[in-house]
């Protein structure tokens, strides 16, 4: 594995979430895919549950459910996506 | 300001009879707590329209988790403008739903201090669900909770609380601690709980005995029920008590052991226990004289749903037998791999059975690195979706 950091992964998962914002939402495996497409072998899912984390206790983003379990950005209480 | 009369002529309908009514439940809390007045009369107004009033879901939780709390508004917020956000918690129950009455006593305090102080005790699942929080109740609630020494259990799509029947605590029947390893698997699975990250929910459960007081084989992506591999443990003394005191065993027995194993020649019975597949039927009608074997553990069921999206499923057998000694290893290695492919591959929404049936047990089975085995087929010799590969190379050599 190369010198990815979980850091680098959360931004580029947050990047990827804003991106998107109000056009698809995103599940964690969403995500996971895309890193992985992304950094290649420098990124497995341990590390990207991990930014993930780092994603979600930070409050960069949030979990909501809209029929099925999404990661985005904070937003409007009340929201349906 | 005096309060309008509220008239729920159609709710009243309810409360008639001798049964336990929600309806007066919900009545006797509204004298006290606004919240469960407006509860009242959109309910009234639902039966009135013939549709629900709720929306459900959006962006409300607790921070840093993805589950345990389910949003719910009412699309009248002018007309109850009490019930205007409605949230539900889940709590996660102690294993075997044993509780303290102080403990109650605690949740029942935080909750009228917090929310409408309805409960539902419990919710399908196994959580103790709370009833109606406002948006800017979630958090102070939650910590109170966390204060008192609870957390919040599973929603969406992640691991859903894992339950438990009683077990050993209260049934000689159970060939397995099914509250330590309730207990174990939800404490390792912390972040799967709290934190989605699945195509839909997955739920364990833990049945002591075939009995599966618990309904894993139908509602459990990963049903754990005790079983044993060696002889049902007969007590002919008491078999014959039983018959003195009236009990048919020809009729009642015998007649309706599903494989037919049993027999009984008036002073005392035979199984033939390698056809008897555990179906706990002789066990249940002479409890003193019959109990499972010595040899106890699990069978692990894999794929059961209600019906929510789909129709129902069952689960299947996926592991006939496996010893159940914490920490809990084989249940632990298999559900992490079920979790890596279906996590990989599964739709949204699509539970593990549906997964399943969409890409064919074989295929399945080699993905998680799991070898086919006879108890994973209903009948022998018409599964088309496992074939081995002895009978592969026999047909080759046919042709």
């Amino acid at each position: 594995m190369s010198d990815v950091t979980v850091e680098q992964v959360a931004d580029a998962m947050y990047e990827l979430v804003k991106a998107t914002h109000g056009k698809k939402n995103l599940k964690a495996m969403d995500l996971t895919k895309a890193m992985i497409e992304k950094f290649g072998d420098a990124v497995d899912k341990k590390m990207c549950k991990l930014a993930i984390r780092q994603l979600i206790d930070g409050g960069r983003c949030i979990y909501s459910y809209f029929g099925g379990s999404y990661i985005t950005l904070p937003s409007k209480e009340g929201e349906q996506g | 300001m005096e309060k309008k009369e509220l008239k729920t002529p159609l709710l009243d309908e309810l409360e008639k009879g001798p049964w336990p009514s929600f309806v007066r439940e919900i009545k006797k809390s509204a004298e006290k707590n606004p919240m469960a007045r407006d509860t009242l009369g959109q309910l009234e107004r639902s039966y009135e329209d013939r549709i629900s009033h709720w929306k459900h879901g959006g962006l409300v939780g607790v921070m840093g988790y993805g589950g345990g709390v389910i949003g719910r508004y009412s699309d009248l917020p002018e007309e109850f403008p009490e019930v205007a956000a409605f949230h539900t918690y889940r709590v996660n129950q102690p294993s075997g739903w044993f509780y303290t009455s102080e403990a109650l006593r605690t949740i029942c305090d935080i909750w009228e201090k917090h929310g409408s102080g309805l409960t539902n005790m419990h919710g399908s699942t196994g959580d103790i669900i709370l009833l109606g929080s406002k948006t800017e109740a979630l958090e102070p609630c939650f910590a109170d909770l966390t204060e008192a020494g609870w957390d919040l259990g599973g929603s969406g799509s992640d691991v859903r609380t894992p339950s438990c029947c009683v077990g050993p605590a209260r049934c000689e029947w159970a060939c397995y601690d099914t509250l330590e390893a309730c207990y174990d698997i939800t404490q390792s699975y912390q972040d799967e709980l709290h934190r989605p990250m699945f195509p839909y929910k997955y739920k364990f459960k833990f049945a002591g005995c075939p009995n599966d007081c618990v309904a894993a084989i139908a509602r459990s992506d990963m049903s754990i029920i005790g079983t044993w591999k060696d002889a049902i443990q007969i007590d002919q003394e008491k078999v014959r008590e039983y018959a003195s005191d009236g009990v048919d065993i020809e009729a009642e027995v015998v007649d309706l052991c599903p494989t037919g194993c049993i027999a009984w020649d008036g002073q005392k019975i035979t199984i033939d226990n390698s056809e008897c597949v555990k179906c706990m039927h002789c066990i249940n009608v002479m409890p003193k004289a019959l109990a499972p074997g010595k040899e106890r553990g699990a069978t692990i069921l894999i794929g059961a749903k209600a019906p929510i999206v789909g129709g129902a499923l069952l689960s299947s057998v996926f592991v006939p037998f496996i010893e159940m000694k914490p920490p809990f290893e084989e249940i632990k290695e298999l559900a992490e791999a079920i979790w890596d492919v279906w996590g990989e591959y599964g739709k949204n929404r699509e539970r593990v059975g549906e997964f399943i049936q969409r890409v064919g047990l074989g295929n399945f089975l080699e993905e998680i690195g799991l070898e086919p085995v006879p108890e994973m087929i209903a009948h022998p010799r018409t599964n088309p979706y496992i074939f081995f590969d002895e009978e592969l190379e026999e047909d080759e050599d046919e042709e």
